[in-house]
């Protein structure tokens, strides 16, 4: 019964990070009394459970996620989005409109091939493929702004403990910033140059993501850069 | 006289390139190189050079080739024309059909195929320049690119030659000893499971020296995997020292829970943003 290593130490799939029981958190796996990482990352032990927070790594579909995709065909009834996953995701009519579907419908009207769309995943089907809405606040079409895209596990960095990085972000930008869990990101600013710093900071944090005081940092680059201005 | 010339050799044998027997060559492996690829390796054994990337899981095309209930791994080994002497011609021939099957098998069972359904992680490896041993400096170099693409593995691969050259068993065979040699054996391992995924043979040993040759294989293989771990952690140490000591000159305290959390309320932390949108 112990830890292996310390905590936020770098690992490689298939390094040692625990001995004897204990809940097998995000990216690792049991063997008989073993825990291994299955990812390059960082070990993270608390209480009662031992996960190691990726560093590299796709983008896993989860119920609840907020995407940005892209839509690559329409198909009867359904639309099907390129969401940067393992598979293509499908949006239906029935989670696009409140109007009732017919085939005199014209879909292109709501979504066609091409189009930004920022969707929730609010199922997935038996085979695992992601089922999308549009209906709510904030989702649908996009029609303004440009899209970068990070590594999506650099994702939970950049929101920061309880929205911190990217409220600060926002803040000292004042740019809109809508972020897909898949690695995609939606930036909206009053100018180019607005937007242009949003991702150089943004870049920022997926370089150095594990590093520690990194929120503080950022800020003070933001200022800095603000003071220039003036 | 006769006695005089059989000992010498014994005292003095060296291989065509100075090496003791169960010694490898020279590696150098780099990771992170290709910037469009989700996961890359480079990798220098001896003067093979070779490049690997990874791209994946994502949709698989044709969709008919995808598997229902699992992930397909697929390889592509490619020795660029330019890559041995004489030229060769860059259509793939039966041998590099053959080898991209070797590596597709001997990686499968250190990844968790059964979690992407209907899905494909392609991996696709070029001959820069070669050398003798390509098979196993390609398994070498494709295990770091999965890993660095943050695909879930049991385990890195590890995999190294052994064989027998001048009726001696010797590690990590160059093209000279391979092709003048009497045998040759390519073994992958996993060096944390102790699991052979991989083993070869051509030419001709006898029971003892297969044995040992594994042996020798499995072992070179374990030094390897050392390196390979280097390479995938040098990456993340760099930026890491530096932004420490940026850190430290900036004169912040490091936070107590700076890192990523996990996304588990993804809705929660997003709700600001939204808010701020309005």
């Amino acid at each position: 019964m112990s830890a292996k290593l310390e905590e936020r130490s770098i690992v490689v799939p298939g390094d040692l990070i625990y001995e004897g029981r204990i809940r097998t958190g995000d990216n690792t796996y049991r063997d008989r009394e073993n825990v291994y990482a299955t990812k390059v990352g960082l070990v993270n032990y608390s209480k009662d459970r031992v996960s190691v927070i990726a560093l590299e790594g796709g983008y896993a579909p989860l119920v609840g996620d907020l995407v940005i995709g892209t839509v690559t065909d329409l198909e009867l009834g359904q639309w099907l989005v390129d969401i940067d996953g393992p598979t293509d995701a499908v949006l239906t009519v029935s989670e696009a409109t409140d109007k009732p579907f017919r085939t005199s419908l014209d879909m292109t009207q709501i979504l066609d091939v091409g189009d930004l769309v920022v969707a929730k995943i609010f199922d997935l089907d038996r085979n695992r493929t992601p089922l999308l809405s549009i209906l709510g606040r904030e989702l649908g079409r996009v029609n303004e702004g440009f899209v970068i895209r990070i590594t999506p596990s650099k994702i939970p960095r950049l929101i920061g403990k309880k929205g911190s990085m990217i409220n600060m972000i926002l803040k000292e930008t004042r740019c809109n910033v809508t972020i897909g869990q898949n690695g995609r990101i939606l930036i909206n600013g009053r100018s180019r140059g607005d937007e242009e710093l949003v991702e150089r900071v943004i870049r920022m944090v997926e370089d150095e993501a594990h590093t520690s005081g990194l929120t503080n940092r950022i800020q003070e680059y933001l200022k800095s850069i603000k003071e220039e201005k003036k | 006289m006769s006695k005089q010339r059989k000992r010498k050799p014994a005292k003095t044998w060296e291989r065509i390139d100075g090496r003791k027997h169960d010694e490898l060559r020279p590696i150098h492996i780099e990771s992170g190189v290709l910037p469009n690829a989700d996961g890359s390796a480079y990798i220098e054994m001896g003067r093979n050079k070779i490049i690997a990337g990874v791209y994946g899981p994502r949709e698989m095309h044709p969709k008919r080739l995808s598997k229902p209930n699992m992930g397909v791994l697929r390889c592509r080994y490619h020795m660029a024309p330019f890559s041995v002497d004489p030229r060769r011609s860059p259509a793939p021939s039966r041998r590099d059909t053959e080898i991209s099957m070797v590596m597709r098998d001997c990686l499968e069972p250190a990844l968790f195929l059964e979690r992407y359904p209907r899905s494909v992680i392609d991996v696709f490896v070029e001959i820069i320049q070669a050398d003798g041993g390509t098979r196993c400096a390609s398994i070498n170099a494709a295990a770091v690119a999965l890993a660095d693409a943050g695909i879930p593995m049991k385990d890195l691969v590890s995999a190294c030659a052994a064989g027998k050259y001048e009726g001696r068993l010797i590690l990590d065979l160059g093209d000279y000893e391979d092709k003048k040699g009497e045998s040759d054996m390519p073994v992958a391992y996993m060096p944390k499971f102790e699991q052979v995924t991989l083993l070869q043979m051509e030419g001709i040993m006898t029971r003892e020296e297969t044995e040992e040759c594994v042996r020798l294989a499995v072992d070179g293989c374990k030094k390897i995997y050392e390196i390979q771990k280097e390479a995938l952690k040098k990456k993340y140490a760099a930026v890491r020292e530096e932004a420490g000591q940026v850190a430290a000159e900036a004169e912040f305290e490091p936070e107590p829970e700076p890192e990523p959390e996990e996304a588990e309320e993804p809705t929660t932390e997003d709700e600001p943003t939204e808010d701020e949108e309005q």
